[in-house]
């Protein structure tokens, strides 16, 4: 289920660098997203991670010009195959969009048109892209519908939004962004609003899509269960800046990255006796219309020191693995013993010993 | 803040009532009476439809015959899936949805259909926290007056109000300079502090619970369920925690309910429920959780549950989640288990257990607390095994 990223044939199917988006506001300039660069192949499940306000959705969104608000400001480069995402022209991004590059969304009872029939909602994007017949686009759809689980496909075609339950429409959404065959999967938070029985359902049909087509798929989410369920690598962003970045093992065994430790050491796991009390990151992210000097996080770092008040730069600081990347100042030596809590347990240690 | 009222309106609690409490396995040991009692509930929604007379056409069993009762002083956690019953039970508690049949007592009293005056002086011992903190909070009024609003209702002075609403502030972990300000100023997880904070005005000995960190980021999550662990042992409060999944309701929970189209599956100790599942419909919901270990997540055999809960209008004959169900037989399609007894008032609704002992098995007893439908075939000895997470396919 997680076997390494198929090294693309062609090198990497998306290429993000130095991605910038702020928004102008009332209190001031939103800096949502700040220097993203990734890399993005062919068959892989890359997972980005962050807290809400982490700028990981916008990051999806601007891929696929989504956030281009009148009050948007945009910097940096995203190539997709040879075409330039940042700046391209309408035509180019309707042409990109569910063609290339698909997207899930959270919430699947507000991304569907309710007044439409499902079936037509998915003939009208096999018909806009690929300009197939009536007849055959609809058959495409059935077929579709049937790949996703959807029992009785054949008749449920012709029911509306509302005739579906939540996992059923996330289907019918997954459906929809699979009908023209996409390179690449945006699944932002797919699971977040499903019953935990469905979201196995949802993310074991993620699983399988992407083996059979080979698509790349990016994951955003807050759920380091679901990443450890599904990706290949993980981005973990921070008040716009990615933190930290390696392959699955790296991130969960070999983190780098205080707020990595913080999250890791934070989650609950039902498969182990529970603790007194719940590991707790102390204090609230930033606003990030006012965000700290230097490296985001260090107000809510029990290891901050002088040097934080500098930005660090995401690069690998660990010998011989240039892939695992982070943006933290202290060394390799003294994170390994930092982020034990416990002899064995990573965590966050709470700051100066003040409660949460 | 600290001392509570001894009601002085306080029922002798019915004698039958100590007993049934024993036999759930109520968390309390020094034999007081539960604080709520549930009894045979039944809450059915009515589908009407007509052109000018409303018919009933079908009904909703949201709750379906349940039995349950939460001692002072404990927190029983609640858990299902969407559409199992779980918040219109906490509900029917509150008085907020009416009981179709079947009774609801607080503090020995019964409150099934009390009416409003009835409950004007319960609902002082009664709070609620909501799911969402956006929807919850009236966005129009400063954070002093939301959680000023119950002492204005109840009768305090107008200036005894502020004082208590800072110190209240102070205690879920908020400034005192935050009084002035209004909902939006905060984010998810400081609005469902303010929440807490109204809840906690009354000097409630009840809080209910729907959902309180399912809208909030993992790390204010936990932050919420160490301030909802302080506040019980510091004001002595009693909760009944909803939760759609197992890995929240652990940390707070002494008993856990494990709910399913209206139906209670397991009843159990905290700790043992994760141990030890016995109905696979906890088994299920339990596997299904990633666990957030890569290697772990690798090694671990799921059980996954095909298909969707089934329609709460018609529900299934015999066992509610026999269609869903690895292990299902023929017994399950035709009878409504009971609710078995097993050692630490452990409580299932199966008739083929995981994880128990044939003794065990053989030692079981129907439990009063079983719904009235329910038959009296216990679990066969031979059916059960000492199964893990992933049998059952």
């Amino acid at each position: 289920m997680s076997e390494p990223p198929a090294p693309a044939a062609g090198g990497p199917l998306l290429t993000v660098e130095d991605l910038k988006v702020s928004f102008a506001t009332e209190e001031g300039t939103v800096q949502a997203v700040d220097g993203v660069s990734f890399e993005l192949s062919a068959g892989e499940v890359l997972a980005v991670v962050g807290e809400s306000g982490s700028g990981k959705s916008v990051t999806a969104m601007t891929l696929l010009g989504l956030t281009r608000f009148p009050n948007a400001h945009f910097e940096g480069a995203a190539h997709y195959k040879g075409s330039e995402l940042v700046g391209a022209s309408d035509d180019l991004l309707r042409r990109v969009r569910g063609a290339e590059i698909a997207m899930i969304f959270q919430d699947p009872m507000t991304s569907l048109n309710p007044v439409q029939k499902i079936g037509s909602q998915i003939v009208e994007q096999i018909q806009e892209h690929e300009g197939s017949p009536q007849a055959e686009a609809r058959e495409r759809t059935i077929e579709l519908l049937e790949r996703v689980g959807i029992p009785r496909a054949r008749e449920r075609v012709d029911n509306y939004p509302f005739e579906f339950s939540g996992g059923m429409r996330q289907r019918v959404m997954i459906a929809m962004a699979l009908s023209c065959n996409p390179s690449i999967l945006i699944a932002d938070e797919p699971t977040t609003a499903l019953d935990v029985t469905i979201q196995a359902q949802i993310l074991e049909r993620i699983r399988e899509l992407r083996d059979e087509t080979n698509a790349a798929v990016i994951l955003v989410t807050h759920d380091l269960g679901v990443v450890a369920d599904i990706a290949d690598r993980i981005a973990v962003m921070y008040a716009g800046r990615i933190v930290e970045q390696g392959t699955l093992d790296d991130v969960f065994y070999d983190p780098q990255h205080p707020y990595t430790w913080g999250l890791l050491g934070s989650i609950t796991r039902v498969d182990r006796p529970r603790p007194e009390r719940l590991p707790a990151i102390a204090g609230l992210p930033p606003s990030l219309a006012d965000r700290p000097e230097g490296c985001h996080f260090r107000p809510r770092c029990p290891h901050e020191f002088s040097e934080c008040t500098k930005v660090p730069a995401l690069e690998s600081r660990l010998e011989g693995r240039p892939d695992h990347k982070d943006r933290c100042w202290l060394s390799a030596s003294e994170k390994r013993v930092k982020r034990e809590v416990q002899p064995g347990e990573i965590g966050l240690t709470s700051k100066e010993g003040a409660a949460a | 803040m600290t001392q509570h009222r001894s009601g002085p309106e306080q029922a002798r609690p019915l004698a039958n009532v100590e007993t049934t409490q024993a036999e759930a396995g109520g968390a309390s040991t020094d034999g007081s009476a539960p604080l709520v009692e549930v009894e045979h509930l039944k809450v059915f929604f009515p589908i009407k439809s007509g052109l000018f007379f409303d018919r009933e056409v079908a009904r909703v069993h949201a709750v379906n015959d349940v039995t349950l009762s939460i001692a002072e002083g404990e927190t029983m956690g609640l858990v299902g899936e969407s559409g199992c019953g779980k918040t219109t039970i906490s509900r029917a508690i509150m008085r907020l949805v009416d009981s179709t049949e079947g009774a609801i007592r607080f503090r020995g009293q019964d409150v099934t259909h009390a009416g409003r005056r009835r409950m004007e002086p319960l609902r002082r011992e009664m709070q609620m926290v909501f799911q969402d903190p956006f929807a919850s909070l009236n966005p129009r009024k400063r954070v002093g007056q939301i959680i000023g609003l119950p002492l204005r209702l109840h009768g305090s002075e107008r200036k005894e109000i502020e004082p208590q609403v800072r110190e209240l502030l102070a205690r879920v972990g908020l400034h005192k300079e935050h009084v002035n300000r209004f909902p939006h100023e905060f984010s998810g997880g400081q609005r469902q502090r303010i929440g807490v904070a109204r809840a906690l005005a009354l000097e409630p000995r009840l809080i209910v619970l729907d959902e309180p960190v399912s809208a909030l980021d993992v790390s204010v999550q936990a932050q919420i369920i160490n301030l909802l662990d302080d506040l019980q042992d510091d004001f002595k409060l009693t909760y009944l925690f909803v939760a759609h999944d197992l890995s929240v309701v652990r940390h707070v929970s002494d008993r856990i309910a494990v709910m399913y189209l209206g139906k209670l599956m397991e009843v159990s100790p905290a700790e043992e429920l994760y141990t030890k599942p016995i109905h696979p419909y906890t088994s299920a919901l339990l596997s299904a959780i990633p666990i957030p270990d890569p290697e772990e997540n690798r090694r671990r055999e799921r059980m996954v549950v095909s298909g969707e809960p089934p329609n709460p209008i018609n529900p299934p004959s015999g066992c509610v989640f026999h269609t869903r169900c690895p292990r299902a037989t023929d017994v399950c399609r035709t009878l409504e288990p009971p609710l078995a007894r097993y050692p630490n008032g452990h409580l299932a609704a199966c008739h083929h257990p995981m994880n128990v002992s044939p003794e065990e098995v053989k030692a079981t007893e129907k439990d009063r607390t079983s719904p009235l439908s329910a038959g009296d075939e216990l679990p066969a000895a031979s059916g059960a095994n000492g199964s893990g997470l992933g049998d059952g396919h």
